[in-house]
């Protein structure tokens, strides 16, 4: 019997076992020409969580939570900053619960103040448009158009939708992040997507 | 046929902006510096300091853009001054073409436009 270490292809295999090899795990499995072929566990996890990142990152700009700025910025990262991505969205992140909660102390004054209103929903606009937050942005948008109008429910429903929005988004680019930072722990490279 | 390393100044209260506005031109190659507000812009001009572009955003505490690149273009300052702005409104557009800027954008910058912008001051 022929064996073989070789890398994850797209192989059918047969009989698949798991081998403990010196403390490394390896996937065993036959061919249709009885090769038994090796190759370490973490290359098949691997491949797996890659596609499962390129489908998520997918999903997330066809459901239009991302649009191509949040690509723009992954395009500028590289390996002198390659936490850059991460960073930009954490400082989104902090930025996003200050103004919501600037917003929510607003619409709690009475009377409201709405060109205070409409200054933090312009920053949050600016802000969710410069990483690509596309949904974020677009709330922000008709809020503003609320604000214009001094239309008082008109505004607390957007606040209740940018809320609702930015959490969907806050946990779904966490998701993202987790996938990414599996990957580079187990040594492999962070698929893009154009 | 290479020129000397581009500078630019970005004038924005915005960190966010900032960070993706500096990696951009690090990016393109053009040695950068950061300043939070129109008041800090005319110091750091004062101070002797020149740059070939300024990117220059609008609503700002202390000084705006608006009255900043008055100041500038006042005190003799011919460096490219792009406006970079969350606002479309027209009315402001207009504001700041007055005032002296070379062109306006909307943000956020692309790498487009900043190339762009680079091959116009290049051409000079």
């Amino acid at each position: 019997m022929k064996i073989v270490k070789g890398q994850l292809n797209f192989i059918v295999l047969l009989h698949v076992s798991e081998i403990w090899i010196h403390k490394h795990m390896y996937v065993a499995g036959k061919t249709g020409r009885s090769v038994q072929i090796l190759f370490p566990l973490s290359s098949l996890k691997l491949t797996t969580w890659q596609r499962q990142l390129r489908d998520h990152q997918a999903s997330m700009i066809r459901e239009g939570f991302l649009d191509d700025q949040f690509i723009q910025l992954q395009k500028l990262q590289d390996e002198s900053t390659p936490d850059f991505v991460i960073e930009v969205i954490t400082m989104f992140f902090d930025d996003s619960e200050n103004l919501l909660n600037n917003m929510k102390r607003a619409l709690e004054q009475s009377p409201v103040d709405f060109r205070q209103l409409d200054a933090h929903v312009h920053q949050y606009k600016g802000s969710s448009a410069s990483v690509g937050a596309a949904r974020v942005k677009n709330v922000c948008a008709s809020f503003r158009n609320f604000c214009d109008t001094q239309n008082l429910e008109g505004c607390v429903r957007c606040l209740q939708q940018l809320q609702h929005e930015y959490s969907l988004l806050k946990n779904n680019l966490q998701h993202l992040f987790r996938l990414q930072q599996q990957i580079q722990a187990a040594g492999g490279s962070i698929p893009t997507i154009e | 046929m290479e020129s000397r390393q581009l500078t630019a100044l970005i004038v924005d209260d915005d960190v966010l902006i900032q960070m993706i506005h500096q990696k951009m031109l690090n990016s393109v190659g053009v040695k950068n510096q950061v300043v939070e507000n129109g008041k800090e812009a005319i110091d750091i001009h004062r101070s002797g300091q020149s740059f070939d572009l300024i990117l220059m955003d609008k609503d700002m505490p202390v000084m705006d853009g608006i009255e900043a690149t008055k100041i500038l273009r006042s005190m003799g300052i011919r460096s490219m001054i792009a406006a970079v702005s969350s606002r479309s409104v027209e009315e402001h557009m207009e504001e700041f073409m007055e005032a002296g800027v070379d062109i306006y954008l909307e943000k956020p910058l692309s790498i487009t436009k900043l190339n762009s912008i680079i091959h116009k001051i290049n051409k000079h």
